[in-house]
């Protein structure tokens, strides 16, 4: 299973994830679905899909902490027979980030994945630049962007 | 020590009562989630619950494979203490961080007693 990252500061942080927590599949984008790395996907239609789901599972449940009147919530952990898929935000130089990771529940588990989440957490921070926030992406240069980050990703 | 959700808690009290035991959880060997704890300052407990659920999903694996059936009880060395560890029928593991010199023949039994009560 490949991890490619198209900023490249995720890259070492997230290969020492995987490892540790024995994770399945790994994204790693920007609150608006904007994918930064990602590890063992096959399909670039896959990694738009999950990016732009996972982007907007975390706008929905920011926006239930809202109505709540809570600050937004730290993590969901969504467990299946087989699979569970665990998704939380990770505050960086480079603004808050998303991350969606599935695991097998043969292989890993949720106290895993939460173990480790947070050291993958603490080293994206410290890995991050520092006097850089999000980058904007024009609606003119949208699919460019897209193309790119893509092609970046699956090592075209 | 922490305090734990009441039922649980006097499964706890068998272990911790031991002399040399450091601290006792009962974690979710499925998910390597604490249901449980009593341990002293400075363990990390969330840690040790997911390592050491997903070290016995592998040992289970492995005893499976080796064909001497499930793992009744584990017990691992190290220099500056030892982890014991014992399955209930339900899932639940139950776990004790200890001293290097402690009774592990007491421990043992204590976690037994205890899987029993957690069910």
């Amino acid at each position: 299973m490949s991890t490619r990252a198209v900023e490249a500061w995720t890259l070492e942080p997230l290969v020492k994830f995987v490892k540790e927590a024995g994770a399945r599949l790994v994204l790693l984008m920007t609150s608006a679905g904007q994918v930064l790395a990602q590890h063992g996907f096959s399909r670039a239609v896959d990694v738009m899909a999950a990016s732009a789901l996972g982007a907007a599972i975390m706008a929905s449940t920011e926006q239930i902490a809202r109505e709540l009147a809570q600050p937004p919530f730290a993590a969901l952990n969504h467990q299946g027979q087989r699979q569970g898929i665990f998704l939380a935000a990770v505050p960086t130089g480079r603004g808050r980030l998303v991350a969606l990771v599935v695991y097998d529940l043969d292989a890993s588990s949720v106290g895993l994945v939460q173990l480790f989440f947070e050291q993958l957490a603490a080293d994206l921070q410290a890995a991050s630049p520092k006097d850089s926030g999000p980058k904007q992406v024009l609606a003119a240069d949208f699919e460019r962007e897209l193309g790119d980050s893509l092609n970046t990703l699956f090592g075209r | 020590m922490t305090t734990a959700p009441a039922g649980y808690g006097r499964a706890l009290d068998l272990v911790t009562r031991v002399r040399g035991v450091r601290g006792a959880m009962l974690v979710s060997g499925e998910d390597g989630l604490i249901v449980a704890e009593q341990l002293m300052e400075g363990i990390k407990g969330a840690a040790v619950a997911a390592l050491a659920a997903s070290l016995a999903n592998r040992l289970g694996r492995a005893m499976e494979a080796a064909g001497v059936g499930a793992s009744l009880f584990w017990h691992l060395q190290a220099q500056a203490g030892a982890l014991l560890v014992v399955g209930a029928p339900s899932g639940i593991l139950v776990v004790a961080i200890t001293e290097p010199d402690v009774n592990v023949g007491l421990v043992r039994l204590e976690l037994l007693r205890a899987a029993a009560v957690a069910g």
